[in-house]
C-alpha cells in the first residue's frame, strides 16, 4: 500500500501593505515556497483577532503564521504594536494549554523582503511538517 | 467568621434609606440553602430586615449588578463591596459602564469567604444548614444526628487563601478598618503548571475543560464581561453551545473568554466560584495576569480608575512572541 505523503495545511495572515506585497515579490523573483501555505490577506496584522487563529486550527490548519509590517512601519502607525502584545499573550496561552509552540508564529516581513518571505515560509512549513497533524486543537465536526 | 454582622449592615442601610441618600440597596439574600446566597436588590427597610443576609457565603461580587441596576433604579444605589470587589468596581468605572454618581459604596471588611465544596469535602453531602459560631462553622447534614464543627479557616475559598488585597480601592463610606495590599502566592499554581511538560499540561487541561457543560455561568458572572452582545451568543460561531463529541469548542470558549478579559481581569475569582463543574478557571486568567506582569510590567486592573489596560497600550520595545518562548519552560 502506498502511504500518502503528509502535507501540512498552513494559514498565513498577511498584512496588505507589507507582507502581502512581500509574497508578491517572492513570486516575481521566482522564489519558491511550499504550496501548503494558504495566504489570507488582511488590512493590517492588527485585524487578526485571536479567534481567527483558533478558527483556523478548528477548520484543520496545522500551523498559523501572522505576517505584518516591521514595528514602526505600520501603514496605520501602530497596528502591529498591538498585534505583538496580543499574539505574545495568545501564543503563550496556547503553550500553557499544551499546544506545540512551533504551530504558531509572528513574523515581520516588509514589501521589499521577498526572499525573507520565502525563507520564513519554507522554515515554518518544515517545522510544522515535523510536528505532524494538528491533533490538539482540531474539531472533529470540521473533518471531512 | 466575619467581623461585622448582618445587623450592622442593616442599620447602615436603613439609615441611608431613611435619610434619602439612597433609594435602594444591593446586597445578598438567602437562596434555597444557607450556602447558596444570591445577590438581591432591596427597596425598603422591612424587606432588608426580612431577607438580607451577611456571612461566610456572601462571596458574590456585587459590582457587576450595578451596570443593569443603575439603569433601572431611580436615585442612588447603596452597594456593599468587599475589598476585592472594589477593584472590579474601579475597572467598570474605567470602562464607563455606569455612572459613579449613581452608586453609593459602603466598603466592608472581609475575613475570607467559605467555599461550600470544601465544606462538603469535610462534612459530606446533604448539608441542611451552615451557621457561623466564633471562628467555627456549625454544619448539620441530613445523615448525621450531631452537627459537625469545622474551622472557618480550613474551608476558605482558594481565592481567599491567596487573597491579593484587604484594602478598599473605592468607597464612599467604610465600615470597620481598611486593610493592606497583600503579597499572595496566587501565581504558584500557574508556575507549577508552566513547569510541567506540554503533554502533562495538555492532559491537565483536557481533563479539566472536558468537564465543562457550557452553562456560561463563568461568563455571566464575570464583572469584566459586560458586553451586551457576546461572540458566544452567535449561532454561526460554531461554539455557541456544547458540542456532542468534541473538545475543541470548550478550549476555544475558555481561551477566548479568558483572552477577552485579559488585562481587565481583576482576579476576583468569581468564575471559579460559580463553576458547577469546579474547573479552576482562575488559572487561565492568572496566566494572562502573570504574563502581563512579566512582559509589560506589573499591572493590577482596577487599582486606579482610568489606567490604561496593557492590551490597549504598547511600547516600542515590547517582547516579540518568539522571545517569550526563549524565556524558558518546556516545549513538546
Amino acid at each position: 500500500m502506498q502511504v500518502k505523503e503528509y502535507k501540512p495545511l498552513i494559514v498565513a495572515f498577511c498584512c496588505n501593505w507589507c507582507s502581502y506585497a512581500g509574497a508578491d515579490l517572492a513570486g516575481n523573483n521566482r522564489l519558491s515556497y511550499p504550496a501548503d501555505v494558504k495566504i489570507i490577506r488582511v488590512p493590517c496584522s492588527c485585524r487578526v483577532n485571536p479567534m481567527f487563529v483558533l478558527r483556523a486550527f478548528q477548520r484543520g490548519a496545522d500551523g498559523v503564521i501572522i505576517c505584518g509590517c516591521h514595528p514602526g512601519d505600520c501603514h496605520y502607525t501602530s497596528g502591529n504594536y498591538y498585534t505583538r502584545r496580543r499574539m505574545a499573550l495568545l501564543f503563550s496561552m496556547l503553550d500553557y494549554l499544551g499546544i506545540e509552540r512551533d504551530r504558531t508564529r509572528l513574523e515581520w516581513v516588509s514589501a521589499a523582503e521577498g526572499a525573507k518571505f520565502a525563507a520564513t515560509m519554507n522554515d515554518f512549513v518544515e517545522k510544522v511538517t515535523a510536528l505532524g497533524e494538528n491533533k490538539r486543537l482540531e474539531d472533529l465536526r470540521c473533518k471531512k | 467568621m466575619q467581623k461585622i454582622t448582618r445587623d450592622q449592615l442593616i442599620e447602615k442601610a436603613a439609615s441611608l434609606l431613611g435619610n434619602g441618600t439612597v433609594s435602594c440597596v444591593l446586597g445578598w439574600e438567602k437562596g434555597e440553602f444557607d450556602y447558596d446566597v444570591t445577590p438581591a436588590l432591596f427597596e425598603t427597610e422591612s424587606e432588608l430586615r426580612e431577607k438580607f443576609v451577611f456571612g461566610d457565603f456572601c462571596g458574590a461580587n456585587l459590582s457587576k449588578y450595578l451596570v443593569s441596576k443603575t439603569r433601572k433604579c431611580e436615585g442612588r444605589i447603596l452597594v456593599f463591596l468587599k475589598p476585592c470587589d472594589t477593584y472590579s468596581f474601579n475597572q467598570l468605572l474605567t470602562e464607563h459602564r455606569f455612572d459613579r454618581e449613581k452608586a453609593y459604596v459602603v466598603g466592608i471588611p472581609c475575613e475570607g469567604m467559605a467555599d461550600i465544596e470544601r465544606v462538603k469535602e469535610l462534612c459530606g453531602d446533604g448539608i441542611s444548614s451552615v451557621t457561623a459560631d466564633g471562628d467555627e462553622l456549625v454544619v448539620t447534614t441530613l445523615y448525621d444526628d450531631e452537627p459537625v464543627r469545622v474551622k472557618a479557616e480550613s474551608v476558605l475559598a482558594e481565592r481567599c487563601v491567596n487573597c491579593k488585597s484587604k484594602k478598599h480601592v473605592a468607597y464612599d463610606e467604610l465600615i470597620g478598618e481598611d486593610g493592606e495590599v497583600l503579597s499572595s502566592a496566587r501565581f504558584d499554581e500557574v508556575a507549577r503548571l508552566e513547569a510541567m511538560t506540554p503533554d502533562e499540561r495538555f492532559a491537565f487541561w483536557q481533563n479539566e475543560l472536558s468537564k465543562c457543560i457550557r452553562c456560561n455561568a463563568c461568563r455571566n458572572v464575570c464583572p469584566a464581561c459586560t458586553c451586551e452582545r457576546c461572540v458566544f451568543d452567535n449561532p454561526s460561531s460554531g461554539v455557541e453551545n456544547k458540542a456532542a463529541a468534541n473538545s475543541f469548542e470548550e478550549k476555544m470558549f475558555h481561551i477566548i473568554r479568558a483572552f477577552h478579559v485579559a488585562g481587565r481581569c481583576t482576579d476576583c475569582g468569581e468564575c471559579s466560584r460559580v463553576c458547577p463543574q469546579n474547573i479552576p478557571l482562575h488559572l487561565l486568567n492568572r496566566k494572562f495576569i502573570k504574563d502581563i506582569d512579566d512582559f509589560y510590567g506589573e499591572y493590577q486592573a482596577g487599582a486606579e480608575v482610568g489606567s490604561r489596560a496593557p492590551l490597549v497600550n504598547y511600547t516600542f520595545d515590547d517582547l516579540e512572541p518568539g522571545e517569550v518562548f526563549e524565556r524558558g519552560g518546556q516545549d513538546a
